[in-house]
């Protein structure tokens, strides 16, 4: 362990090799959907589309749970108010078609009220007392998202929204194929540099927040509530941001998500969706951002691993498919939370104590 | 009034199986400091098993006394209940006991998964309806309809609410649960074999929720692979709205929820003039949960928890 840390350590003082890390990593984030579409075919470039969504879902939460250390079981209510926020305003059901950016902010904006109308009066719970409650907050969104088609039909109900519009950039639609340099694009995979882009400036923010003032005062109130606020930490407002902010992230991934899949409906936005994301905060490595990005792209892109191989490995093994697939996916994707929690405690890449309490500041 | 009465009465029947299941919960969170998100599931897989034992019986001895046949299937099911819940505490929350607090969160929610998805496959994805081997009487009270299955759910709980209080409270056993749950370290340097009492909470829970799955199925006829979930969240909600943690808590808890969500459901249009109808039933039952816990951070009949010194 020693050895390769120190190997970083080289790695990170040497910015040459640094800046070839980089290009590389450039190249590869560029070609990838080249790479998947030629060799596994064109849907995976769209699951990783949704993919980079979680993630960025992924990371937000990690503001609430991994930073401030308030456990929320609702959280996928804000990516519900996101998504639904652009479908009103970007669909034919009210025939509202506004541009994406000015939807973007509005989108944020919503969540993030909600994010304080829910931190708000629970503000002195604690631990599992404030999980209840933040569930029951995503369940009464959703309930209410399914059941607001009467009186006055606002959601559409079960049925959900249909006709979402794309992000339209410079008149060009997003979602349709397009030809650049002779290279022809489809739309998931101009999504795909789009949502990229998004989600390192999502990285960058949520770096630059953790070393900031702010994310020292939520790490301090995770750690020691009581001390933190001795030390004069504002507590109230602190997790209030903690909140906002998370949400914020939120709504934004929940407007991408309608505009990509163009419709919505209250059965994305269920409580296990809630308890996914938070699965890839913990996998991933709580409060460690780089974890997090990894337990969100593992829990994403292995249960479609495994829909593509649950059924083609029974029938070479025993010549038939003997057990559902669906439910075969999901046990060995249960199973696989499991292992790797009962190996792994901390997550899988768990940033170091020490370093986010930090030398730096 | 007599919609009252009766909402009251389906309302008593429902929150007697929540508090069943809260106490499953409440038990191991007094211990452990966990949710037990796989609660929910052991709940379905005794209200599968006691079906599958009960339709098994049906078809090769439709002669035997159907009371002996409900009897040899809840056996079963309290059982292998009790077995299954062992195995989880074994293999996927006693080598995280020392892990961060959210580790065995995450294999709750892995078994949980683990668990609907088996019985899916075992059980199949249609609704398995209950065969009718008992034709129960409905009776008149206070001009509101009951049946004899549901005063023989209101009577068994409390029976068995009772019991388990009595246990706790008044067993030698009991008392090192309590031990336990005050400093395990301090109960093990005592002379409690604190491995052997957490199994045992967790056995005993796993009883108790066993025996509300059965009352569930036997109640709406049906059972279902997920039909742990919905049941499972709202036991851990009354649970919480008790004061997790305290056994009576999670009685009161769950009594008030399934009140609470009959009766809300029944009024709900005529408080909100029609504008909401009773889909928000589960609206109104979180609702009440936020408010009382936004006045009583710890549930009703939780204690103060002062901060750390």
């Amino acid at each position: 362990m020693s050895i390769i840390s120190k190997g970083i350590e080289k790695i990170r003082s040497n910015k040459r090799i640094l800046f070839i890390g980089y290009v590389l990593l450039g190249i590869a984030l560029v070609s990838l959907p080249f790479l998947l579409s030629n060799t596994v075919g064109r849907t995976w470039v769209r699951i990783l589309d949704f993919a980079l969504i979680y993630a960025m879902l992924a990371l937000g939460l990690n503001i609430v749970v991994g930073f401030a250390g308030l456990l929320d079981l609702g959280y996928i209510a804000f990516y519900a108010v996101g998504a639904y926020a652009w479908a009103l305003l970007a669909s034919p059901q009210f025939g509202l078609h506004l541009p994406f950016w000015a939807i973007l902010p509005i989108g944020a904006g919503v969540a993030a009220i909600f994010g304080i109308l829910l931190g708000a009066p629970t503000l002195r719970l604690r631990g599992d007392y404030l999980a209840i409650v933040t569930l029951g907050f995503g369940e009464i969104i959703r309930i209410f998202l399914n059941n607001l088609d009467h009186p006055v039909n606002v959601t559409n109900g079960p049925i959900g929204i249909n006709k979402i519009d794309p992000i339209v950039i410079a008149g060009a639609d997003l979602t349709r194929t397009h030809e650049i340099l002779g290279i022809q694009f489809s739309g998931a995979h101009i999504y795909y540099y789009v949502l990229v882009l998004l989600l390192m400036i999502t990285v960058l923010i949520c770096v630059r927040l953790e070393n900031s003032r702010l994310g020292r005062a939520w790490i301090a109130v995770r750690e020691d509530e009581l001390a933190a606020q001795a030390m004069g930490i504002n507590t109230r407002n602190v997790k209030l941001l903690a909140f906002a902010l998370g949400a914020t992230f939120g709504g934004v991934a929940g407007g991408l998500f309608a505009s990509l899949q163009g419709f919505v409906s209250p059965e994305s936005f269920v409580l296990l969706e809630s308890i996914m994301v938070l699965c890839m905060v913990v996998l991933g490595g709580m409060g460690h951002i780089f974890g997090v990005l990894l337990g969100a792209l593992l829990l994403t892109t292995l249960p479609e691993i495994l829909r593509s191989t649950a059924s083609p490995i029974q029938e070479s093994l025993f010549g038939a498919v003997y057990i559902d697939p669906e439910a075969l996916r999901m046990l060995l994707f249960g199973l696989a939370l499991i292992l790797v929690m009962l190996v792994r405690p901390t997550g899988l890449w768990p940033g170091t104590t020490r370093k986010q309490l930090g030398n730096k500041g | 009034m007599d919609i009252f009465f009766q909402q009251v009465i389906n309302g008593l029947v429902l929150g007697s199986v929540y508090a069943l299941v809260a106490l499953g919960y409440t038990m191991v969170y007094g211990i452990l400091g966990l949710i037990n998100f796989a609660h929910g599931e052991v709940v379905m897989v005794g209200a599968m098993v006691a079906l599958a034992t009960v339709a098994y019986l049906f078809g090769y001895f439709p002669e035997m006394n159907p009371i002996v046949m409900v009897l040899i299937a809840a056996t079963t099911s309290v059982i292998s209940c009790m077995v299954l819940s062992y195995f989880i505490e074994r293999l996927a929350y006693r080598p995280l006991r020392k892990a961060p607090r959210l580790a065995p969160l995450i294999t709750a929610i892995g078994i949980s998964i683990l668990l609907q998805n088996l019985a899916m496959i075992i059980w199949g994805r249609q609704y398995k309806t209950v065969p009718k081997i008992f034709s129960f009487e409905t009776r008149e009270f206070l001009g509101a309809n009951i049946t004899d299955l549901q005063i023989f759910i209101i009577v068994l709980s409390a029976i068995l609410m009772t019991l388990l209080l009595l246990i706790v409270n008044y067993s030698k056993l009991g008392r090192a649960m309590r031990a336990t749950s005050e400093s395990q370290r301090i109960a093990g340097l005592l002379g409690v074999n604190i491995n052997k009492i957490i199994s045992f909470t967790f056995v005993i829970g796993a009883g108790l929720g066993a025996v509300a799955g059965i009352l569930v199925a036997a109640n709406y006829s049906v059972a279902h692979y997920s039909m742990g979930f919905m049941l499972g969240l709202k036991a851990f909600t009354a649970a919480v709205l008790g004061g997790i943690g305290n056994l009576g808590g999670a009685v009161l808890g769950g009594l008030l929820l399934g009140l609470i969500e009959s009766i809300g459901a029944g009024y709900i249009g005529d408080i909100t003039g029609g504008f909401l109808g009773s889909h928000y039933q589960d609206v109104f039952a979180f609702l009440v949960l936020i408010i009382v816990l936004v006045f009583r951070p710890t549930g009703i009949m939780g204690e103060r928890i002062s901060e750390r010194a």
